[in-house]
């Protein structure tokens, strides 16, 4: 489908819908993509991208990334930074899946060191991460004990001997979204996540085991800050989200903005999805803190998931985590909404900045950044498919141009019906291993939708965003082993 | 069947088509593709546990929304996979009322083909309305 003729080449990655292009748009869209990318890109992107432009109190732009594809409400890939004041908080701007995110640990292994122990590896991970339909974590929690957690995030972990310091100082936020308020919270949400924290899910959740070759390494100085030091390291990169409580506060949430939004403050919206209130009026606030709940089950479950990696680790190569040099390189967030300071206008504000399906990309020297970091910027987690790898990015100032963000991970192409019908589970998975990747699921259609012919080409996606200025290529890592929620 | 899988609507998620002859049926064809969903074959969900639940909504549609959600509720916090066998909608002044009757099981990956964990309804796209044969649904979960 083409694209729409309004679309503006602004620069090579760089294309602008004005506010011409439909009524009620309050700023120009913008996107990053590379002429390649904008020419495949969802038509959904283009119609769902002008409605965020349209939503009350936001500021420069409605942006979506070079990974965009069709959401609800915002596009997947879609930034919107709202004016504090005069602007709304949109559950659709944040998405069902509550700060999903990525989390990536190093190790001091080579890859010839776990070549003979993947399969044991992968095995024991699927073991201990469980995953898929319906699946319980092994931390068993009182309904009041997840309330805590829920507010606490990962620094509720390190009270319980579930993470080292060191973890929370290198996770966004330090993994904690203060102000998290679990009065705030359905009683149903409780019942949906109580037991799942430990748990990967399904979909495009995974555990994937990779390794950093020395021709992969595009930027060695960052590199090592990060801890990628050694030809042919292995890391682990995973990819979940704060489960059935983080979908279950976004339902709920969805329908009291719907009641409230035309009835009490006057607000139309063109899709039921971006349904939205004002960030100052009590249900904008409301949902403000329960997201923030959602937010911090989401850090502990990550936080937990990375303490049973570890173990299976010591267990399988008889070494402590510490001794294996199993250290957190960063923790992002993709779908959240955060109170942030930005310049607009050459003038620095406090902006709401809603993130979906979009990494958060500081630049070297922000205050908001580990120390550790200060000269390299922060890191920037992209989860490639399965299939073709992932990349460690770090964020520039030129970033400043979105607030500070870049893609996520490379984005559907192919319907998941379309890929089940093109693959079969097992035949892919015999392919992988072929070449040299050791994949366990639980399901085998899932596995066959997550093929990586069902992606974009996650190295244009990378390159778009480099190009662009939003963020710069470190490493890209190559899958050696996956588990497939 | 009921339903069908509509393929190139929804990228990474999952959309489907329901119908019935009756508002009631809609509702019952409805439960079992969000179910179908997550389990490949929902003829291994067997009777083992009998419930039932009543939502409300003053808008037909959310009615819908809200029936669904409510199968998603019970598969995470009961781990029971549902099959709907029978439902009642009646209309006040102010709303609509269901009440349903399910049965269904603890779900149990040995014998239960387990495929995609549903994790929301989506409002997008999402209509229901009458046909000339009864009703019919549109809705993409969120997976």
């Amino acid at each position: 489908m083409p694209v729409p003729p309004q679309l503006k080449k602004i620069s090579n990655n760089i294309w602008e819908l004005p506010i011409t292009y439909k009524p009620g748009m309050l700023v120009p869209a913008r996107i990053y993509a590379s002429e390649k990318l904008i020419n495949e890109m969802d038509p959904g992107v283009f119609e769902q991208v002008t409605n965020v432009a349209c939503l009350p109190g936001i500021l420069k732009y409605a942006y979506c990334m070079p990974d965009g594809h069709w959401g609800y409400g915002f596009p997947i890939g879609g930034v919107a930074g709202m004016d504090v004041k005069k602007g709304v908080i949109s559950p659709g701007g944040i998405g069902f899946d509550i700060n999903c995110g990525m989390r990536l640990l190093t190790t001091n292994l080579t890859y010839d060191e776990v070549k003979p122990r993947l399969r044991e590896l992968v095995d024991a991970l699927f073991y201990k991460v469980p995953s898929g339909v319906g699946s319980t974590g092994f931390i068993k929690l009182s309904q009041s004990e997840f309330r805590d957690l829920a507010e606490q995030g990962a620094k509720w972990c390190l009270k319980k001997g579930l993470a080292w310091k060191d973890d929370l100082e290198v996770t966004e936020e330090g993994g904690c979204f203060e102000g998290a308020d679990a009065s705030k919270v359905s009683q149903k949400a409780i019942e949906r996540g109580f037991d799942q924290v430990g748990t990967l899910g399904s979909g495009n959740h995974y555990c994937e085991i990779q390794v950093a070759k020395p021709e992969n390494i595009f930027d060695e100085r960052i590199a090592r800050a990060y801890g990628i030091t050694i030809p042919n390291q292995v890391a682990i990169m995973f990819h979940c989200g704060s489960r059935g409580f983080g979908h279950q506060i976004a339902t709920d949430y969805l329908q009291v903005f719907l009641n409230v939004m035309e009835r009490k403050y006057g607000i139309k919206v063109l899709d039921r999805e971006l349904a939205c209130a004002p960030f100052q009026s009590s249900e904008g606030q409301d949902y403000f803190k329960a997201m923030k709940c959602a937010a911090n089950m989401a850090f502990a479950n990550r936080q937990v998931i990375l303490h049973r990696i570890r173990e299976v680790f010591s267990t399988v190569f008889k070494r402590s985590p510490e001794d294996l040099g199993m250290d957190m390189v960063y923790d992002v967030t993709h779908n959240t909404a955060k109170i942030e300071k930005h310049l607009i206008d050459g003038v620095e504000r406090d902006v709401l900045v809603h993130r979906k399906g979009a990494t958060r990309a500081f630049a070297p020297g922000s205050p908001d950044i580990p120390q550790r970091y200060k000269d390299a910027g922060q890191p920037v987690i992209i989860g490639g498919s399965m299939e073709t790898g992932s990349y460690l990015m770090a964020g520039l100032k030129t970033g400043a141009e979105a607030f500070f963000t870049t893609a996520h991970g490379s984005g559907r192409t192919m319907s998941r019906h379309h890929a089940k019908r093109m693959y079969r589970g097992q035949k892919l998975l015999a392919d992988m291993e072929h070449r040299g990747i050791y994949v366990r699921t639980v399901t085998w259609g899932g596995l066959a939708e997550e093929a990586g012919a069902a992606y974009k080409d996650i190295d244009s996606v990378v390159e778009a965003t480099e190009e662009a200025g939003l963020s710069k290529r470190v490493v890209r890592l190559l899958p050696i082993g996956n588990i497939k929620g | 069947m009921p339903y069908k899988y509509l393929e190139e609507v929804a990228t990474a998620d999952v959309a489907f088509e329901a119908w019935g002859s009756s508002l009631e049926e809609l509702f019952i064809s409805a439960a079992d593709a969000a179910m179908n969903v997550m389990v490949d074959d929902i003829e291994t969900i067997e009777k083992e546990q009998e419930l039932s639940f009543e939502v409300s909504n003053p808008a037909l549609d959310m009615l819908l929304y809200n029936f669904i959600n409510e199968l998603i509720y019970y598969k995470d916090a009961k781990k029971l996979l549902l099959r709907v066998s029978s439902v009642k909608i009646n209309q006040t002044d102010s709303e609509y009322m269901l009440s349903a009757n399910a049965y269904g099981e603890v779900l149990n990956p040995e014998k239960h083909p387990l495929s995609a964990d549903v994790k929301a309804v989506t409002l997008h796209m999402f209509s229901l309305h009458h046909t000339d044969s009864g009703w019919k649904a549109t809705m993409i979960l969120d997976i």
